[in-house]
Formats: structure tokens, C-alpha cells, sequence
């Protein structure tokens, strides 16, 4: 008889090394990014956009807490950043208030505003998820967007609360100082925006090594058998709407204090669907995914809307360019393709990777070239496209053959080498 | 009275409309399982692509080519694109068509304009033709009834009168049955997306000079038509039929009622201040079908006439 001490069995479990790697060397390198942006001494225009990525990274990655771990797509979750913005703004005024007349909130911080926000969040996700977290799925979907357009109807209806069109407005210049920020100037704001993402980053990275972390993620793949080890996956999809739509007030206490002003547009289905797309253009099966998409779709937000007025096509045909081809998201790009070059530097699968980037490349410039054209020409002002001192203009034959030809040649060759054998997907 | 009729019949008007678009979407839905959220942006391409036939050929030419424009589109969305997602599970059909309803308004705006084109009624249609409690009620609305109640015979005989039908049936509920006696399922499905998209396009066509023609018309009717699925229930056209008529009049007539809750609360003895009083149920109407979509999804999750839960 061989006899198996524990001693002989191998130790499976990751090395520090491992861990300290993937698990805590991230979020540094997060912490020195949030630190080191001031050193390089950015404008107004660059700070505001920061402020507007980190408010963005915390939302879209609270819903991704709901679409890539727990499995639940939803299209209303600006509803809890609305609702908890809306509970930060009033917890702003109220702080206001206290500073003339004294009470429990002059004792409150500005400061601490977002975590007003994640209450208000949690509380709302407590009170609408216990209806919807009973089906999964497509009833979900939908519950979820008859909520958002029930919500987003109220708040344009009870004008104490919400404020009707114009919103309620406050001032975040009052209350207890802490860390020395009085939160006017916006670098001081920037160091507030900072905090609460890092803060909220790393909580939601904690999240998910949670027990009801993995459980959200078992309930993903097999809810049926997660039912078999004795778990109620409605209980755990409900409490991990509660903990998401609490970091989405935590968002929107954030974007309370930064912007001094919250409207009911903001819990529209608009907002919801831009999240939707942050979380799945960046990668929705990643941790890291809402986070590359909310840099990117937040800079495309600000940047390219003044290059072109199609940015918005841009963002839609990039959204359905991934779901058919990449539906790892940018995130999935980017390990394939550094996996790819780390195992081939051989040369052929340089080659080919090098080829479909090509590929891609020219395709995405011939779509770039049409839809610029086709925009100057309905405008009709006589326009012409002029990118890199090109002259493209819509009235001739020319240009739009040149776009024609540069996207056919680019996605036929896609598909040649799709058909050679898949990259990634 | 006079209320009560005008309510009645145009909600009739809009109900059958709201089933035009549904009829395609329900059986789209029940045959793949995907609910189809560019469905309205398709109700939306049969509006425009009227407008701009219409300029060319008129009217009458343009209520039979723009439908079968439309359903061309639909059947080249379902071959290159919804085929391919069809694999990785409904979620990621749903994203599909979500990003689909998005691309298909900025090419609209592109094409068309930002703004509201100018799509009329034809002027063969455009007079009263009879008068009710003092007020005329125009003609073109009558057409669009005979429209609908046409389209209505017509797809009813289809489904339940001739062997197109019957392989339809049959593929809802038993593709691979189907496939083994020798028909093309997938085929089958492009074409019943496609006509549910033509559907959806007709519904353009003669609702979008009785509505506005404008860019965000997809996304305020998209909703609607989900309701009226799902409180129809799956699969059931039936079912679609009395929801569509059912949240027609409940919208016409909440919007005919213009007293507050205030003045409601008055009538029952009760008073009512601030913010809930000011309410009016015309205000109301826009979110009486999301109250009836969210009550019926957790009260009676198949609907009112679904075989199945989906």
C-alpha cells in the first residue's frame, strides 16, 4: 500500500508571488497613476475629463458587478446612480442648510458625500431588486427597462424630490473640511474624484473575491447547480444588485459633488445604455474591462463629439464590431493579443496578427472616410472632409470610391483571414 | 359620450397600429427566442423609406415598396449578423439588436436629417369623411383601420390557412422536426424575420404621416411594442392582438382624462397637496404600459395568453 501523506501532495494553491502579482500590484499601479496625473500639471479641460472618467469607471464597473459577474444584463441602472445622486445632492443641501441653523449634518463632511450616494443606491437596488431579482435572464432585461423608463417618468412628474427639468443644484464649498480640501478649486476636487475611485475600485475588486463574489459567478454559468450546493440564486442575485446598485449611488455622489447639479435626465434610459456599453466594449468578462471602456467611451464622449458629428454611429458600429468578432471587449483584445506575441515571436503569428491589425485598420478607415463623407454631403453646406491636409470633398466621384475601395479591401481581407482559422474569438 | 367614443376609436386606430409592429416582433420573438430591440428602428425605415419613394412614385407605390425594402433589410441583418450571435445565447442577441437600434437612428440622422421630415398624408386621403358629435373625423384614419384589419385577415390566413403557415408552426415549436422532413429551417427563420420586419415597415409607412417622421420616433414606440409582447405573452399572436388593443385604449383614454389627483382625491373626500395632487392622469398615460409591464412580468411572468414562460 503506497501511503499518500499530505506532505506528497503538491501545493496548489498560488504562490505569493502569484497573488501579490495579480492581486494587489494592479491596484498599486492604479493608486500611482490616480497620484502621479497632478505632477504633470494638467489644464481645466484635462482635470474635468479625469473627474469624468473616475465618476465613470466606479458606474460601469458597479454594472458590470451585475453583467459580467452575476450574468444579469440590465437596462436601467442609471436609475440607482440617478437615485443616489440625487440623495448626495440633497444631503449637499442639507449640509448647507446646517451651516446657517446648526444640526446633525454640519458634523458631516462634503467629503464624505458619496457614501450619502451609496446609501441612497443600496436602498434603492434593496427596494427595486426584490421584485425584479425573482427572474433572471430576458425578464430581467426587461423589468428592469420598464423600472428605468417608470423612474425616469416619476422624476420628470414629483418636482419637490427631483426638481423637474432644471434639477436641483447645490454647492459643495460648505460643511467640515477633511484632508484640508475645501473641494472649490478642481484640483482639489480632482484629489476628492481620486480617492473615491480608488476607494471604489478596489472594494468592487474585493467584492469579487468575496464567497458571494464567486457565488454571483457560479450563478452566472449554472444557476441550476449552484440550486444543488444549497444556494438560493435569486437570494444571491438580489444581494449582488444591492451591493451594485450601491456602488452606482456611490458614482453618483461622486458626479453630485463634482458637478453641483443633478437632473432626471440622468436616470433616463440614455445614461443606462452608455453604461451598458462601457462595461461591454471594455470587456464584460474581465475586471479590468468597464475600466479601459469607461477611459475610452468617456475621451471618445468629450473628444471626438468635436471631430465629428458621428461619433455616435462610431460608437454603435464599434459596440457591434465586438459583440460579432471580440466578444472579450477591448480587454480581450489586449490579452490576446500580448498572448499572442509572447508565445509566437516566431514570426508566422506576427505575421497574421500583423495582418488582421492591417486589415482592421483599413477597414475601420474606409468606414471612417464614407461616413464623413455622407455626413458633409446631407449637411449640404459644401463641405469638404479634410483629414491630415487631405481634401476629400463629398461632391466628387473620387473620394467615395476611395472609401469604397479601402473598407471592401479591408473586410474582405478580415474575412480571408477569419476563414483561415479564428484570432480570439 | 363624445369623449368616450373619440377614445374608442382611436384607440382602436392605435392599438391595431401597436399590432401591426408586434405581430412581427412576437413571432421573431417565439421562433429564436430573441426579442428584437431594433424592431421599431425597422417601423422606423419604412417611414422614411415612404417619404423618400413617395417623392418619386407616390404614395400608393410606395405603401407596397417600402414594406418589402424594409423586409430586405431585416433579411440581411438576420443572414450577417443576428446568425452569427445566435450561438453565444440570447443575452448576446439582445446587446446585438440594442447596438443595431443605435446604429440604425445615427444612419438615419445621417440620411435624413436631425430633424422631423416632412411625410404626409396623401392628399386622395386627406379630407373628413364624416362627421361625429360636431367634430370631422378624417378619412386617412379610416384607411389606416382598413389597413390594419386587412393585414390582419391576411396574416391570419396565412398562419392558419396555407402549408407556409403550417411549416411555420410547425418550426416554432419543433425546428428540428422540421429540419429532418427536409426544409431549411434557417432559411425559414430569415424569412420570417424578414416579414416581421416588413410588417413593422408597413406599420412605418402608414403611421409615420399620422405621427411624426423623426429620428427618435424608433425609440419612443420601441418600448411599447416590448409591453405589448410580453403582456401578450410568447408566441401567442393572439395574446399580442388584445394586448396591443388593451394598452391602445388605456393610453387614448388616460389621455382624454385631464383631471388631477387632487381633484380625484376631492371627489373621494380626501385631500391631496403638493406634488402627488398636481399629478394628472393624462400625465400618466406614457407610464401606465411600464406599470402593466413590470406588474405582469412578476405577477403573471407567461402573460395573458403565453403557452410558456420565456
Amino acid at each position: 500500500m503506497t501511503d499518500y501523506s499530505l506532505d506528497r501532495v503538491p501545493d496548489l494553491a498560488p504562490s505569493v508571488r502569484y497573488k501579490f502579482a495579480t492581486r494587489v500590484l494592479p491596484l498599486l499601479l492604479l493608486a500611482l497613476i490616480l497620484l502621479s496625473i497632478p505632477l504633470f500639471e494638467p489644464s481645466r479641460t484635462w482635470l474635468s475629463l479625469f473627474n469624468a472618467i473616475g465618476i465613470n469607471m466606479v458606474f460601469a464597473l458597479s454594472y458590470n458587478m451585475l453583467l459580467g459577474q452575476a450574468g444579469m444584463l440590465s437596462f436601467g441602472h442609471a436609475v440607482y446612480f440617478g437615485l443616489g445622486g440625487y440623495a448626495a445632492m440633497h444631503g449637499m443641501n442639507a449640509i448647507e442648510n446646517a451651516s446657517y441653523d446648526g444640526g446633525l449634518w454640519a458634523a458631516f463632511p462634503m467629503f464624505a458625500l458619496p457614501l450619502v450616494g451609496f446609501a441612497g443606491g443600496a436602498l434603492a437596488g434593496a427596494v427595486i431588486g426584490w421584485p425584479s431579482c425573482r427572474r433572471a435572464g430576458v425578464p430581467f432585461a426587461m423589468i428592469s427597462l420598464g423600472i428605468a423608463e417608470l423612474v425616469a417618468a416619476a422624476g420628470f412628474m414629483f418636482i419637490s424630490v427631483f426638481g423637474g427639468e432644471e434639477g436641483i443644484t447645490g454647492d459643495r464649498m460648505n460643511g467640515v473640511e477633511l484632508f484640508g480640501l475645501s473641494l472649490g478649486p478642481l484640483g482639489e476636487v480632482y484629489w476628492f474624484i481620486a480617492f473615491w475611485t480608488f476607494l471604489g475600485v478596489a472594494l468592487m475588486y474585493a467584492f469579487t473575491r468575496t464567497p458571494l463574489g464567486k457565488l454571483a459567478q457560479a450563478v452566472r454559468d449554472n444557476p441550476e447547480r449552484v440550486q444543488f450546493v444549497g444556494y438560493n440564486p435569486n437570494r444571491v442575485r438580489y444581494l449582488v444588485f444591492i451591493a451594485a446598485g450601491g456602488f452606482a449611488g456611490l458614482a453618483g455622489g461622486m458626479s453630485a459633488v463634482n458637478y453641483e447639479i443633478f437632473t432626471p435626465e440622468s436616470l433616463s434610459v440614455i445614461p443606462s445604455g452608455l453604461v451598458l456599453l462601457m462595461a461591454f466594449i471594455g470587456g464584460a468578462r474581465y475586471f479590468a474591462g468597464p475600466i479601459l471602456g469607461a477611459v475610452v467611451l468617456t475621451y471618445m464622449q468629450s473628444n471626438l463629439s468635436d471631430y465629428s458629428e458621428a461619433w455616435l454611429l462610431y460608437l454603435g458600429l464599434l459596440f457591434i464590431g465586438m459583440i460579432l468578432f471580440a466578444p472579450g471587449g477591448l480587454a480581450g483584445l489586449l490579452l490576446s493579443g500580448t498572448t499572442a506575441l509572447r508565445q509566437s515571436l516566431s514570426g508566422k503569428g506576427l505575421v497574421r496578427a500583423g495582418a488582421f491589425a492591417i486589415s482592421a485598420l483599413l477597414s475601420a478607415t474606409g468606414v471612417i472616410v464614407l461616413v464623413e463623407l455622407a455626413v458633409r454631403h446631407s449637411n449640404g453646406f459644401g463641405e469638404a472632409f479634410e483629414p491630415f491636409s487631405f481634401h476629400l470633398a463629398p461632391d466628387q466621384m473620387m473620394p467615395w470610391a476611395v472609401g469604397l475601395v479601402l473598407a471592401g479591401v479591408g473586410i474582405g481581407s478580415l474575412k480571408v483571414l477569419s476563414r483561415q482559422g479564428g484570432m480570439g474569438s | 359620450m363624445e369623449t368616450v367614443v373619440f377614445a374608442l376609436l382611436n384607440g382602436l386606430i392605435y392599438g391595431l397600429l401597436l399590432f401591426m409592429l408586434s405581430s412581427g416582433l412576437t413571432l421573431i420573438f417565439s421562433m429564436m427566442g430573441v426579442l428584437n430591440m431594433a424592431h421599431a428602428s425597422f417601423y422606423m425605415l419604412g417611414a422614411y423609406f415612404a417619404f423618400t419613394l413617395g417623392q418619386h412614385t407616390g404614395f400608393w407605390f410606395a405603401l407596397f415598396l417600402a414594406p418589402i425594402c424594409v423586409g430586405a433589410a431585416g433579411a440581411c441583418v438576420e443572414k450577417w449578423g443576428l446568425r452569427k450571435v445566435h450561438a453565444r445565447g440570447h443575452v448576446a442577441e439582445l446587446l446585438f439588436t440594442f447596438g443595431l437600434a443605435y446604429v440604425i437612428e445615427e444612419l438615419v440622422k445621417i440620411v435624413w436629417g436631425k430633424f422631423a421630415v416632412a411625410y404626409e398624408i396623401p392628399p386622395e386621403l386627406n379630407y373628413s369623411l364624416f362627421e361625429l358629435f360636431g367634430s370631422q373625423y378624417p378619412a386617412y384614419r379610416i384607411f389606416m383601420l382598413a389597413v390594419s384589419i386587412a393585414m390582419l385577415a391576411g396574416l391570419w390566413y396565412l398562419l392558419k390557412r396555407t402549408r407556409i403557415g403550417l411549416i411555420i408552426q410547425a418550426s416554432l415549436t419543433h425546428p428540428h422536426m422540421v429540419s429532418h422532413l427536409g426544409h431549411n429551417v434557417p432559411r425559414i427563420f430569415m424569412l420570417v424575420f424578414a416579414a416581421g420586419c416588413a410588417l413593422a415597415g408597413l406599420a412605418g409607412v402608414i403611421g409615420g404621416n399620422y405621427l411624426v417622421t423623426e429620428p427618435s420616433m424608433a425609440f419612443s414606440i420601441g418600448p411599447i411594442v416590448f409591453v405589448v409582447v410580453v403582456v401578450g405573452g410568447m408566441g401567442s399572436l393572439e395574446g399580442a392582438f388584445i394586448a396591443s388593443l388593451l394598452i391602445g385604449f388605456l393610453q387614448t383614454f388616460a389621455i382624454s382624462i385631464d383631471s388631477s389627483f387632487a381633484e380625484i382625491f376631492s371627489f373621494a373626500g380626501l385631500s391631496a397637496d403638493g406634488d402627488i395632487g398636481r399629478i394628472t392622469i393624462a400625465s400618466l398615460a406614457p407610464m401606465l404600459p411600464f406599470l402593466l409591464l413590470v406588474l405582469m412580468l412578476m405577477l403573471r411572468p407567461r402573460g395573458l395568453m403565453g403557452e410558456r414562460e420565456f
